[in-house]
């Protein structure tokens, strides 16, 4: 199964629509699902739920948003920050984020605003298209 | 659950679908200021109902090991009012389970004969719909935020075991042939109620 990188947008944005009960035109690339759309912990968890249902496949919930795994690790953070270590670990882990403007200013408060609605796309794309 | 607002389970078929009845009568007091004169069922106590019936079956699937809680309604939706006498059926479906949480759809709908109201003639003999609600739960000791809960099951008690009387295949209780039979239903124990 391929897809088009817009055809793909296009049914992300139904499954937000539906999970966070908010408008199509809320729903740029750019925005980011806690801060813009408002997403809470459980909504993460719908979002996998309705994905996965979506496009007819597996999406394990750590790997889409692997936030926890770091944070809880000392040697990841350090005074709020992610270290060297930790930069390098997410790297690895979300392929699907554009990490360019958080590594200028790596703290943890601002991890959220990678959540954006690109990175479930890029996510979802790189998985059926990768073939 | 810290109070029961189901009746009792008619239908159960493990991991995917359950059907709870409750029956509304005028002695429940809040119907007598909700509204004077008017007395209706209030639509949050039917997303209580589907609540109750849908969390106890998503808690079935890990034999009531897990502390199922509510976590999110997705979707509820009402088309007619409730009134006293009405026999409601709540029916819930899993759609999805996974080790932190569960997602479940249902209808609730009045037993036809069960009023005399009749305002949906459209449908003629079938149920009336009153209402869809889709839910999700939460799995307490999967939650995202490492939160430590305590060991005891304080949602699954020895309360819900009579809602299951006739749903359980189970020597004291219920229909021994009943077609459940081959479910293992892993209730809580008896006779111990948490404080709410």
């Amino acid at each position: 199964m391929t897809m088009s990188r817009d055809e793909v947008f296009q049914k992300v944005r139904g499954v937000l629509v539906d999970a966070l009960g908010v408008d199509d035109d809320e729903i740029t690339a750019e925005a980011t699902l806690m801060g813009d759309l408002g997403a809470e912990s459980i909504d993460f968890l719908d979002i996998v739920f309705r994905l996965e249902k979506a496009f007819g496949m597996k999406v394990p919930r750590e790997e889409l948003f692997p936030a926890e795994g770091l944070l809880n690790n000392p040697e990841l953070i350090s005074g709020g920050k992610l270290t060297d270590k930790g930069l390098s670990e997410l790297r690895q882990r979300v392929p699907h984020m554009d990490l360019t403007e958080f590594e200028k200013d790596p703290s943890i408060n601002k991890i959220a605003d990678l959540f954006t609605v690109n990175a479930i796309v890029n996510y979802v794309d790189s998985k059926i298209n990768a073939t | 659950m810290r109070w029961i607002w189901i009746d009792k389970f008619v239908e159960f078929e493990s991991g995917r679908r359950a059907v709870a009845v409750k029956n509304v009568t005028l002695s429940e007091e809040h119907l007598h200021d909700h509204f004077p004169g008017f007395p209706v069922m209030p639509e949050c106590l039917m997303i209580e109902a589907m609540a109750q019936t849908a969390g106890i079956l998503v808690g079935q699937t890990s034999n009531f090991q897990e502390k199922v809680v509510l976590a999110k309604i997705n979707k509820a939706v009402f088309f007619d009012y409730v009134t006293p006498g009405d026999s409601l059926r709540i029916e819930a479906r899993i759609e999805t389970v996974s080790p932190e949480a569960a997602g479940t759809s249902g209808r609730i709908t009045r037993a036809v004969g069960s009023g005399s109201r009749t305002h949906n003639s459209a449908i003629g003999d079938l149920d009336q719909l009153i209402a869809e609600i889709d839910l999700m739960f939460s799995h307490l000791d999967h939650n995202l935020a490492g939160k430590k809960f305590p060991e005891e099951n304080f949602v699954f008690t020895g309360a819900i075991t009579s809602l299951l009387r006739d749903v359980v295949p189970d020597g004291r209780q219920g229909d021994p042939g009943s077609q459940t039979q081959s479910i293992v239903f892993g209730l809580p124990p008896q006779g111990r109620e948490s404080q709410g």
